[in-house]
Order: structure tokens, then sequence, then C-alpha cells
């Protein structure tokens, strides 16, 4: 029989491939769009409210939280996903359905144990990562500055 | 008795007296609806849960197959079921529900063709009269185990396959009408360094072709001996690499191999290369393939459900996957 | 500046951030934790070397809506922590620059749990 080197090579070779051009094209599209709701949410936002720069900034990643939670909570998150592929998981929406999706999958262990401790299988390590990374570029600042 | 050798034959013929097979709405609406005995119109079968609802699947599958032969519960000696949930449970909480000694399997995806070698052994070594044979799948609890949150917006490669919602058992027993069990190849576990685990059926493609290739040379027999070379859950590009294998060792079976992971969806249902999951097999084979032998349309067949044996933290640690198929030689009684 | 360009700038950015983490799925077949992760930290760098402002004044949410931009609010809060309350505000800073987000996620998802049952796919 094929040897496991050659088998790998054969694999690799005739695996099928995701159609390059129109996963792109699709995920850039609906990226796009996706960042363009958050532009008019900030635009309405600001002209309305009387508010700074910095607290509409704030508001805009809220209310786009809020409405990548509520699609996912309706069950049509997941659809999206399924055809933008990375325009809907990088924008903060995608970061939404990563924390509502495994709460939601695990109301059936019970609130505790099920909804609080599961809710940041996927998302943690966005959470611990962006923590960490933003201590430690604080800590080299604070040590340039000791030397500067 | 056999010499090291893997394949076992059974001088007293068990027989395959029924079957009974159920599956979810997805399944149902695929080209092999008309075949399952029962269709669900939720796949929460009006559980709390989708674990509750596998397991209720399992359990109605095991009674309507017993019903179906004419039996009791009484009158089986042994259940052997298995699932793919962590520790069995729909095959176990099953069976909690089942006044039946109960054996409890694990082979993945091939876990059927486990409990029918394992049943056929009881039945012809004269050790018990009517086993009956159970697996099941279910596409939100294995989701959920091996992959991510249903709501969770990901994008599946298109090597990925589809856990089939569905159980089937059969009642084997050492005499009456159906189709009869000849002999059976326990494969090995067959590792070929795949590491995707979203490529299963090129993972178990390897084991597949190694069971296929023992099975034809200990018993002599050629790949036409066969009408068809039925595989489990293979899909599209798995049975693709068996093909090539096989080729590779002069065994030719293109023109009489079938996947039920191919035969259970139709391309129209994005499933990308098909079914998979340990109730494919065998939903497939208490419906379409029990069926085909009843109206005289197959004769003879060699039945190989494939088992990718990976776990989500296997995976996660960088392990390849390693895969097992056991072939189940069934034949009309002459 | 016309909004109909505005908001064409926020559309390019945005839709090419997507598209680079369309790439790396693709290539790698990596999954959301991981996508999500390499965004943020690019964020978080970007805000670093001082390049996520000039872009931002470019791209508005183009930039500030994927998670990229949630990166580089966490850092610029431990930046703003410590020229403000010195090495404990590198601790405190980031998170409570990200606490809006953060604390609309975890409230929003607390309530889904409680409103919703996750269901199959089709």
């Amino acid at each position: 029989m094929i040897d496991k080197q050659a088998y790998n090579k054969l694999v690799k070779s005739k695996a099928p491939k995701s159609k390059e051009v129109k996963t792109l094209v699709l995920a850039f599209v609906i990226g796009g769009f996706i960042c363009c709701i958050g532009e008019a949410i900030h635009d309405l936002l600001s002209a309305y409210l009387p508010i700074g720069p910095q607290t509409a900034g704030s508001l805009t990643s809220v209310c786009m939280i809020f409405l990548g939670s509520l699609l996912t909570g309706l069950g049509v998150y997941d659809k999206i996903g399924r055809v933008a592929g990375a325009g809907s998981i990088v924008p903060i929406t995608g970061f939404a359905n990563s924390v509502v999706s495994p709460a939601m999958e695990f109301n059936r262990e019970g609130m505790v144990l099920g909804v609080m401790s599961k809710m940041f299988v996927v998302s943690g390590p966005v959470i611990v990562s962006g923590v960490v990374a933003s201590i430690i570029i604080g800590f080299i600042y604070w040590v340039v500055s000791m030397f500067a | 008795m056999n010499g090291g050798a893997q394949t076992i034959q059974f001088h007293t013929k068990p027989v395959i007296i029924g079957g009974y097979s159920i599956v979810g709405p997805k399944e149902g609406e695929g080209p092999l609806r008309s075949y399952f005995d029962y269709v669900a119109k939720s796949d929460l079968f009006e559980q709390k849960s989708y674990e509750k609802a596998e397991c209720k699947m399992h359990l109605l599958t095991i009674e309507r197959a017993i019903d179906r032969v004419g039996l009791d519960e009484g009158d089986m000696c042994a259940l052997l079921s298995g699932d793919l949930l962590n520790q069995i449970i729909s095959s176990s909480f099953s069976a909690r529900e089942l006044d039946i000694p109960f054996l409890g399997l694990y082979n993945a995806c091939s876990t059927f063709g486990e409990g029918l070698c394992l049943a056929a052994v009881f039945i012809s070594g004269g050790f018990m009269k009517r086993v009956a044979v159970s697996t099941s799948s279910h596409f939100s609890t294995a989701e959920r185990q091996y992959r991510y949150p249903l709501e969770l917006g990901t994008q599946q490669p298109p090597t990925a396959q589809w856990t089939v919602t569905g159980c089937g058992c059969s009642v084997l027993a050492d005499q009456g009408k159906g189709p009869c069990i000849t002999c059976a190849t326990i494969g090995k576990v067959i590792d070929y360094g795949i590491t995707d685990a979203n490529n299963m059926g090129a993972a178990m493609a390897p084991a597949a072709a190694y069971t296929i290739a023992k099975h034809l040379e200990e018993t002599g027999r050629s790949a036409d001996y066969y009408d068809q070379i039925i595989t489990g859950d293979l899909g599209i590009f798995g049975s693709e690499m068996l093909v090539e294998l096989l080729r590779s060792e002069g065994i030719e079976i293109s023109h009489r191999h079938v996947d039920c992971g191919k035969l259970i969806f139709s391309e129209k249902q994005k499933v990308h290369m098909g079914g998979s999951g340990a109730g494919c097999s065998s939903s497939v084979f208490n419906s379409l393939i029990l069926h085909e032998f009843s109206r005289g349309k197959l004769h003879r067949i060699l039945f190989v459900p494939t088992g990718a044996l990976l776990s989500k933290d296997s995976s996660l640690q960088g392990e390849s996957v390693p895969a097992i198929a056991h072939a189940v030689a069934i034949e009309e009684q002459v | 500046m016309s909004i109909f360009l505005q908001y064409l700038q926020v559309f390019a950015v945005g839709g090419f951030i997507c598209l680079l983490g369309q790439i790396l799925i693709n290539l790698t077949k990596m999954t959301s934790s991981r996508i999500l992760v390499i965004f943020l930290l690019i964020g978080c760098v970007l805000e670093a070397v001082d390049v996520f402002e000039p872009i931002q004044e470019f791209a508005g949410c183009g930039i500030t809506v994927p998670i990229i931009g949630f990166g580089a609010t966490l850092v610029r809060g431990a930046l703003r922590g410590l020229e403000e309350t010195g090495l404990l505000g590198v601790l405190t800073g980031g998170i409570t620059a990200g606490a809006a987000g953060l604390g609309a996620a975890i409230l929003f998802g607390f309530l889904m749990a409680i409103l919703f049952k996750s269901r199959t796919k089709s």
C-alpha cells in the first residue's frame, strides 16, 4: 500500500480547497458592510447626543456588541458566519457572537456551571491576550520612560 | 482458531432477523427518506436537551426493532450499543430503561461494525440466541463535544463532514429469516499521520483500505465476490482516497464501492463531503441495505463501518487521527 | 469630505481587514478564537507604535469596529493609566478602557442565554 508520506502528499494535493475568490470577496463585502453599520451608528450618536468623540466610540462598540448578541440569540449570526467567514468573525460583533454562543449552548447545564463558567470558552483567549499585551506594552513604556 | 488471522469464519451463521432506523429531519430530507422507518419532525424529540433527545431516539429505535421482529425485551440475551458522547451516555441511558443485559461499546463511527462482529461471535459460538446491536449519533451533541457551540459563526472547511442525527438497531438471532453474517474481519488501529480533524475521511480511508485488503486476502475472495462494498462514513473525499489506496494494492473496487456518508445526504444539502457519525452507517444499514436484501437486490455485501478515534483534546495536543474499520460479510441465506 | 467618500473609506479598510482574516482561515484553517486573538494583538501593536490613530482618522469605524479597535483601546487605556497614576495605572488602565465593551458582552451574553436556546444548524 502507499506509504504514509506519499499518502499525506496525495491527500494534500487532492483534498478539496476553499473557493478562494468567493470566500475572500464575501469576507471583504460583509466585513466592510458591518463596519459601515458601525460608522452609521457612530454618526447618529454623535449627531443627536451631546457626547464627546470618545464616549461616542465606546457607545458605538456597545451598540455593535448588542447587535451581534441579538443576532446570535435569534440564531441568525451563525448563518451569516457560514457565508461571511472572517467577515463576521473579525468585527466586534464576532467577538459578541463568541461570548454569547457558548453561553446559550450551555444554558441547559445550569446558570452557574453552564452559562457563567462556559461563557468564555471561545472568547477567553481574546480577553486574556488583550489584557496581558496591554500591560506588557504599558510596562515597556514605563521602562523606556525611566531611561529617557 | 484463526492462527493470528484477523478474519473470523462463522460456521453457524448468525441471522439478521430485522432492524429499525430513526433519523432527524435533515436526514429525512435526503435521498434515503423513503427507506427510514421513522423521520423525526424535530431533532429535539420533544426533550429539553439534545443529549436527552439522542437518548430518546436511541431507546425508541431499540424498542421498535425488537418489537418489529415479534420479540420482547425479555427474549434478548444482550444489547450491544454505542454512540459518540463521553461515557457513551446515549447507549447506557437507553439501556437503563430496558430489561436487557448491556454491553457498551466504543469504536467511534465504526461501533456498529464492532457490535455486529461481537454479536455474531456470541451467537455463532452458541453462547447467546438473540442479540440487539444499536448505535446512534446526533449532530447537535457531537458538534458541542467535538467542535464549537451551535450558534458560533464559523465556516467549515470544504473537507468537513456532517454528523448524522440518526440511530439504527439490528436484531441478530441464531435462526430465522434474513441475511446472515458469514465472516468478519476485525480491523487494526491504523494511523497514517493525518492531523486535520476536519478531514476525517482522509484519516479513515487507510484503515478501511487495510481491513478490506486483509479481508480479501484472508478469505481468498476477490472484490467482485461482493455485490457491493459498503463503507461507513468516508464521505466523498475519503472514498476517493480509499479507491486510490486499494488500487495501489492491485485491488479495484471503484465499481462496487458505495459509502453510507455519501448516500444519506444529497449535494444540495450543503454537507460538504457527506455524512458521518456512529448513526450514519447504522441508520443506512437498517433502512436501505436490509431493504435491498429483502427485495433480493443485494445478495452479498461487505459492510465496512469506519471510525476516527480522536478526541478534542488529542487534536489540540497535536496528535494525528488514528482510525479503525471492521469488515462484516453479509450474505443471503442459502 | 463627502459622506459617500467617508463610508467608502470605512468599507474599504474594514473589508480589507476581514479579507486578511479570511486569507488566514483559508491558508491555516484557523478557528474563531485564534483569528480574534491575532487581530486583537495587531491592534495592540498598532496602538503601541502610534499608528492606530492616523488610520482611525482616515477609516473611522473601518478600523475601530474590527477587534483590532478593542486591542488598541486596551493599550491606549494602559498608557493613559501609566501617565496618570504610574505603574499601577498600567494594570488598571487597560481593563478600565475596555470595560464598556467587556461589560456589554458579558451582560448581553447572560441575557441571551436566559432568553434563547441554541438551535441545530440546517
